[in-house]
């Protein structure tokens, strides 16, 4: 049987790692090679690097950077940041990437989903929606990091790239990243109806229930980030993972 | 030397990594001349079966790749690898390599929301019988899987290994020495380093 994956989502900026609150203020949390070796260690299922700042610096992936993360990654990993071209696609699976993640490309060139799935399949394209919460409870999904409302409602979004062909819908509550204080569960229950691909929450996660709770609510998988670097009330910089055992007990329970 | 087969898309990054962490002489190759010359083959591969298929043949390797098979070099087709190892998909057109007798068919669409295709993390592997490629790996073995198309074997003697996804399905094939992994061993921690550790000792 399988089990549902359990994701660490790692903020690259200016090629170390970073995690934000509500996508502000990133904090320097220490060298994404570092992590790797430890998250292998921990034999994490699964790993996302998506960097921050690479849209907003236009400059494309960092792929030397990227390069020395495969050279370590014995698992499989996404990234996303940057990726506006096909070259770039071709470039991050060939060095090792398994699946590449697109967002704002995603929205100001759609045919760019279509083209990565000709390349290499729907089940290495994934699209990532970052989805902000209004005042009055409306869902808004944004770009280029959480800065740019494109006015669009995820359930709309979602279907639509789905027939676009993206294999994996990765669902990022923008109010939620960094608190700690669970999923957006109203989201994720949404998206997840909506579409039959996989979504991967995100955004959230403080406590191992709170990947429970998500499952419960139609995730295909889990994401977090501060979970797996953060420890106790000081958010002292510590990078954990949960055993393989807690893990199965959890979504078996 | 292995000879990983470059032929356009495909994860050869990750493979090489892994080959070089277990110590095991490996480049990527893309041209008939390196397979010629390889004593082992690893015939990696993403995405549609076709478009691997014609990738092999426009770049002249599938004859190559046929012909070494058949004279006793280790061939190991890892995910639509191993599915091109076979006669041919439900997803595409082409004929496949021929070197496995079975075709790939679709993961049944099921009601149940747990089991999306495609199927995507990690699963364990119930051999169907002792194998040099699952030496030293124990029970709790797990392994990585992306696909949506899995091979049926039409001689039961060829599945060495199976694995659950709302159906039984076959995850691991040998029919002499020609073999195939449905999951990816590069992406699967110790457990894949460990099989292709014993690919690289064969």
């Amino acid at each position: 049987m399988l089990r549902t994956r359990v994701i660490p989502c790692l903020l690259l900026s200016n090629g170390g790692l970073v995690k934000t609150v509500k996508f502000q203020d990133p904090k320097y949390v220490g060298d994404p090679i570092n992590a790797v070796r430890i998250f292998n260690d921990k034999e994490v299922d699964e790993m996302v690097f998506l960097d921050i700042g690479a849209t907003a610096a236009g400059s494309g992936p960092n792929f030397d950077l990227l390069a020395d993360i495969a050279s370590e990654a014995f698992m499989p990993f996404a990234y996303g940041g940057g990726v506006t071209t096909v070259e770039h696609i071709r470039r991050l699976f060939f060095l090792g990437v398994e699946k590449v993640v697109l967002n704002t490309a995603a929205v100001s060139n759609p045919t760019l989903i279509r083209d990565a799935v000709s390349l290499a399949g729907s089940s290495s394209v994934v699209v990532s929606m970052d989805v902000r919460r209004s005042f009055l409870g409306k869902y808004s999904v944004c770009t280029r990091s959480g800065r740019l409302d494109i006015k669009r409602d995820p359930i709309d979004y979602a279907r639509e790239v789905e027939q676009l062909g993206a294999g994996e819908i990765f669902l990022t509550a923008i109010d939620r990243d960094g608190t700690q204080s669970g999923y957006d569960l109203a989201l994720i229950e949404r998206v997840a109806g909506a579409v039959s691909i996989p979504v991967v929450a995100s955004g959230g996660a403080g406590i191992l229930e709170h990947f429970k709770e998500a499952v419960t609510h139609g995730a295909s998988a889990v994401a977090a980030g501060s979970f797996f670097v953060f420890h106790g009330r000081h958010r002292a910089v510590l990078i954990t993972y949960p055993d393989y055992g807690a893990l199965t007990d959890l979504f078996e329970s | 030397m292995i000879a990983v087969v470059s032929y356009g898309v495909c994860n050869v990054g990750s493979i090489l990594n892994m080959l070089r962490k277990v110590g095991a002489p490996a480049e990527a190759v893309s041209a008939p001349s390196g397979i010629e010359r390889a004593e082992k083959l690893i015939l990696p591969g993403i995405g549609a079966f076709d478009n691997g298929m014609n990738a092999l043949t426009d770049r002249g390797l599938a004859d190559p790749i046929r012909a070494r098979a058949r004279q006793n070099t280790p061939v190991l087709g890892i995910c639509l690898g191993m599915q091109l190892l076979s006669e041919g998909s439900e997803e595409g057109v082409l004929s496949g390599l021929g070197l496995v007798k079975g075709r790939c068919l679709r993961f049944p669409v099921s009601a149940d929301p747990q089991l999306r295709v495609p199927h995507m993390g990690w699963n364990v592997l119930s051999p169907r019988r002792e194998s040099l490629l699952l030496n030293g790996l124990g029970r709790d073995a797990r392994f990585y899987f992306v696909h949506s198309y899995h091979l049926a074997c039409h001689e039961a003697a060829d599945v060495l290994a199976t694995a659950q996804y709302g159906v039984e399905f076959t995850a691991m094939v040998q029919r002499d020495n020609v073999w195939g992994a449905q999951f990816h061993p590069e992406k699967s921690h110790k457990y894949g380093m460990a099989l292709l550790r014993n690919f690289a000792s064969l």
